[in-house]
């Protein structure tokens, strides 16, 4: 109620804090784990520290304009960075943390910021490596001191010194106070409010630029659609730079009053979110997959009596859980065992996981398989997909509750307009959707319809329900040579719904069968070869063994069988794979920072394996470059098996065959 | 090696350090003559060398050359047929380990020796025992004065925990930790005591390579930041020599050299205790 009566002069987040301090001012706005104690803040305290570290940025010289990047992990300061920035004008630019110094000295560079908030040591020696390389950056504010003491002081701050000189600069005129809480009531909401770099799954990250007015639009649309309020919380987990973990943390946040958690360090998020149990919750599917596996490996090693009570009540759950989350009719006999397995089983797991509180819950980013989203659901989770982009300030469609399913991402979300183009991509119109790319007119050019709409790159469709389908990239779409059709990526989703098989790169394009690598999980994969005696030394020697190619050969059969039942697919089942000897890894490339697959870029790194896929080879020998985390390079050798997998026939052929 | 030459220089520690009088780059422990051996067993002959407050000192030598032992003789587990130790000024013959303990050395072990059914956060409770002040009837009632103690202690121990970055391991028992982090811990609870003169027993012994430059790393944090001096003694001659100021070489229980690991690295007599000496 309070977001949407209000939306039309609460333009911009600094005014949204200035609400928020006066009408929630002793409600929490931010909580953060430090020294194993919950340390809060509530909204008007938190208004204190963006004052105060806003006037103390002001006499550092950040004004109208400015861009400053954000480094580091979920913390309260980096968050309040945000908000100080945008009450003087300036632009906040928050990068990935774990971006190597190279990538990170593009963004910098590209976005020409002045100045740098950063977490911590680490980071103020990657951007001191590459200092030469971002010539506009002046100043870089630290937040922890550790390590910092010795480094000469030009250029570097304390965080906690910035906030002193705010305050000091403060306590000496208090006219500063009000003129800084007059220039956030004046200021308007067309200007950019944040710059957003996308992750680069597609060549290098472009910074797309959105507008304050836009974003508390978009947030206020969907804080209306979920009823969140001041008395819902959320775990900001989620990389800062994320436009995922900027638009539900910060900007629903700000909109709503919630109170935002920062974990205490990113190793403790499970525990944290347990000690928090939020009411909204978001999780890429690969969270929500390695928790489930975490779930079934601890009931495998849990004793007999527990397991049976699991496997049965997880049972009733799938069969009547759905139903009884969506109100629909179910049967007394469920209800009666699902009310009983509330209390023994789901009731516990939901505590453990941190689930308990949760009223609302999001998945998105990739396709998720349906047994793992039926899981969630079943338990009592009110899990939806949504769909969206950086372009979008995220939200282009999301699910309504009671109205959810596996497959699709649902229908348009509040205010946003969906077309599908002649080829089959989809384009949207949003409140939220960006300004442009920065410094990039043509690219923001070429992504833009003439009359408006963004084209989003994807390719998909409506269901006869109204619910958007998404296949694939619409450029990765491709075509077998026999002219069947090849969506590597929901080839690619159909394996890894495989809790085994961690990733998986597809290939087909104008080729005469489908191929596939794949990547083991190592923590099912190393559970599965504890429990069967099955010694290893490295991810490498697992990968490679015989009885693991077995597991993956039927699974890739299973995933052939159900390619088999999509008349649009049966044509690119799966004709040969291999298991590769290395773990994909964003630092050498081959995925990008939210952990896609760059298959383009693997399909070139691996050229010898692609070959040996299609010219009939048992194996093939290969040496692979790469890099650990510090920087430096080492390389992998590995004789790589081929294995040849069964195709099914399309079932009206088989039932043709059987008449 | 330029952060190394900046605590040699006696840089200020930063943090807290326990305070004992000694300016930092003062002599802290002065080992003089110790002869120990066990039977007819010479584990250390006649080794005199000293360790200054501040810094990091190794303590190195071939399989057997007498390192463990010349480590229990300081910290008080063994006593040496001949020869002193002055320690922050008092000379003593003999003493007991806890005995050290209270005169402010703490060491951890070659093999880790943690109690292994408590959590983290309990081991390096441990530690502070020696700190406690409240007699055990108090300790037992958990009540006034006893629980404003401990949750005095339980912040320093947070702070340690924070400082070796092992919070989401706090309520884990022990003996379920991979190895690497079971070495974190016991560094922890050595650095609970808030020594003056902490040893190491192979901090790194059987880590593989990342886990090394992460204890590398602690090593001199501990140093650095806490204040702390270190005596450590290792295997891997690459770690000794980026980690410490100053090095003894230790062979067949007789100290062969004693200098900057420039100096030691360079020592003929050091490469062919290392390397073997041509027949």
């Amino acid at each position: 109620m309070l977001a949407s009566a209000l939306a039309g002069d609460m333009d911009t987040f600094p005014k949204l804090l200035l609400r928020n301090a006066e009408r929630l001012g002793d409600r929490p706005a931010m909580r953060h784990k430090d020294l194993g104690i919950w340390q809060s803040w509530t909204w008007r305290q938190q208004l204190d520290e963006v004052r105060k570290l806003a006037l103390g940025l002001q006499a550092l010289g950040l004004g109208s304009g400015d861009r400053i990047a954000v480094i580091g992990a979920n913390r309260p300061r980096l968050y309040w960075t945000f908000a100080a920035a945008q009450s003087l004008g300036a632009v906040p630019v928050p990068v990935y943390a774990d971006a190597v110094a190279d990538e990170m000295a593009y963004v910098l560079d590209h976005a020409g910021v002045r100045f740098a908030v950063v977490q911590d040591q680490e980071q103020v020696d990657k951007i001191r490596s590459c200092a030469a390389k971002i010539p506009g950056l002046t100043d870089v504010i630290y937040d922890e001191p550790r390590g910092l003491a010795l480094y000469p002081p030009a250029g570097l701050h304390a965080f906690s010194d910035i906030q002193r000189s705010g305050a000091e600069r403060l306590a000496a005129d208090p006219a500063l106070g009000r003129a800084w809480e007059e220039a956030i009531r004046t200021a308007g909401g067309e200007d950019i409010s944040v710059i957003l770099y996308t992750s680069g799954t597609t060549g290098r990250s472009k910074g797309v630029m959105l507008k304050a007015g836009s974003a508390v639009r978009a947030a206020s649309d969907t804080v209306a659609f979920d009823r969140l309020t001041d008395r819902d919380s959320v775990l900001a987990y989620l990389p800062l730079a994320w436009v995922g973990d900027h638009y539900l943390n910060y900007a629903q946040g700000y909109v709503a009053g919630l109170c935002m958690n920062c974990p205490e360090s990113a190793d403790t998020v499970a525990q944290d979110l347990r000690e928090i149990g939020p009411t909204f919750y978001f999780a890429p599917p690969r969270i929500l997959e390695s928790l489930l596996t975490r779930v079934t490996i601890r009931m495998e090693d849990a004793g007999w009596v527990k397991r049976k009570l699991f496997r049965y009540f997880i049972g009733v759950a799938r069969r009547h859980g759905e139903a009884i989350l969506e109100g629909r009719p179910a049967p007394l006999s469920g209800r009666i065992a699902y009310a009983l397995g509330e209390v023994l089983i789901y009731g516990p797991l939901k505590n453990v996981l941190g689930f308990s509180n949760i009223r609302v819950a999001y998945t998105a980013g990739e396709a998720i398989g349906q047994d793992l989203f039926s899981f969630f659901r079943s338990l009592g989770i009110n899990l939806k997909q949504l769909y969206g982009q950086t372009e979008a300030f995220l939200y282009v469609t999301c699910q309504k509750d009671g109205a959810v399913r596996a497959d699709t991402v649902g229908p348009a979300a509040p205010n946003v307009d969906i077309r599908i183009s002649g080829d089959g991509e989809v384009l949207f119109r949003s409140p939220g959707m960006f300004s442009g790319y920065f410094k990039q007119d043509e690219t923001t050019a070429e992504a833009m319809t003439d009359d408006g709409y963004v084209k989003t790159g994807d390719a998909g469709f409506f269901e006869p329900d109204g619910q958007l389908r998404i296949i694939d990239r619409a450029r990765d779409v491709g075509r077998l040579k026999g002219g069947a059709l090849f969506a590597p990526k929901y080839i690619e989703n159909t394996l890894k719904f495989f809790p085994e098989i961690k990733e998986a790169v597809a290939f087909g394009d104008g080729r005469d069968f489908a191929t596939a690598f794949l990547n083991i999980d190592l923590q099912a994969v190393g559970n599965w070869a504890e429990r069967n005696n099955i010694p290893y030394a490295s991810y490498q020697e697992l990968a490679g063994h015989g009885e693991v190619a077995k597991i993956l050969a039927a699974h890739v059969d299973a995933t052939n069988l159900r390619l088999s039942r999509e008349p649009v697919m049966a044509g690119a089942q799966i004709g040969r794979f291999l298991v590769l000897h290395k773990e994909l890894d964003a630092d050498d490339g081959e995925l990008t920072r939210t952990l896609k697959v760059r298959r383009a870029f693997v399909a070139e790194r691996y050229a010898p394996l692609v070959e040996a896929l299609y010219d009939g080879s048992a194996e093939k020998y290969v040496e692979t470059e790469m890099t650990f985390e510090d920087g430096r390079k080492g390389s992998v050798r590995a004789t790589v098996r081929i294995h040849d997998a069964r195709t099914h026939a399309a079932p009206t052929a088989e039932l043709e065959a059987a008449a | 090696m330029k952060m190394r030459a900046a605590s040699a220089r006696g840089v200020p520690a930063l943090g807290i350090a326990a305070d004992d009088g000694i300016a930092p780059g003062e002599l802290l422990m002065d080992v003089r003559n110790v002869s120990l051996s066990f039977g007819g067993v010479r584990a250390v002959t006649d080794v005199s060398f000293d360790v200054r407050k501040g810094e990091i000192r190794a303590i190195i030598g071939p399989n057997g050359a007498g390192k463990t032992s010349m480590l229990n003789v300081i910290n008080g587990f063994y006593t040496p047929q001949k020869g002193t130790i002055v320690f922050r000024g008092h000379e003593r013959r003999s003493m007991k380990p806890h005995h050290a303990v209270r005169q402010g050395i703490a060491r951890t072990f070659q093999n880790v020796a943690l109690f292994k059914g408590m959590s983290t956060l309990d081991n390096i409770m441990a530690g502070r025992s020696v700190l406690m002040n409240r007699s055990l009837f108090w300790q037992m009632l958990w009540h006034g004065p006893a629980l404003t103690e401990e949750i005095a202690h339980r912040e320093k121990v947070e702070e340690i925990i924070d400082f070796l970055e092992i919070e989401h391991i706090r309520r884990t028992p022990v003996g379920k930790l991979p190895y690497g982090l079971q070495k974190r811990v016991e560094l922890g609870r050595a650095l609970a005591m808030e020594p003056s003169l902490l040893l190491l027993d192979e901090p790194m012994a059987g880590m593989n390579l990342e886990e090394k430059e992460d204890m590398s790393r602690f090593i001199v944090d501990v140093n650095r930041q806490r204040g702390t001096t270190i005596a450590l003694i290792e295997h891997d001659m690459g770690v000794v020599m980026d980690l410490s100021d100053r090095v003894v070489v230790l062979d067949y229980g007789k100290k062969i050299a004693d200098g900057t690991p420039d100096a030691v690295k360079s020592d003929t007599r050091v490469i062919s205790a290392y390397l073997g000496v041509p027949h």
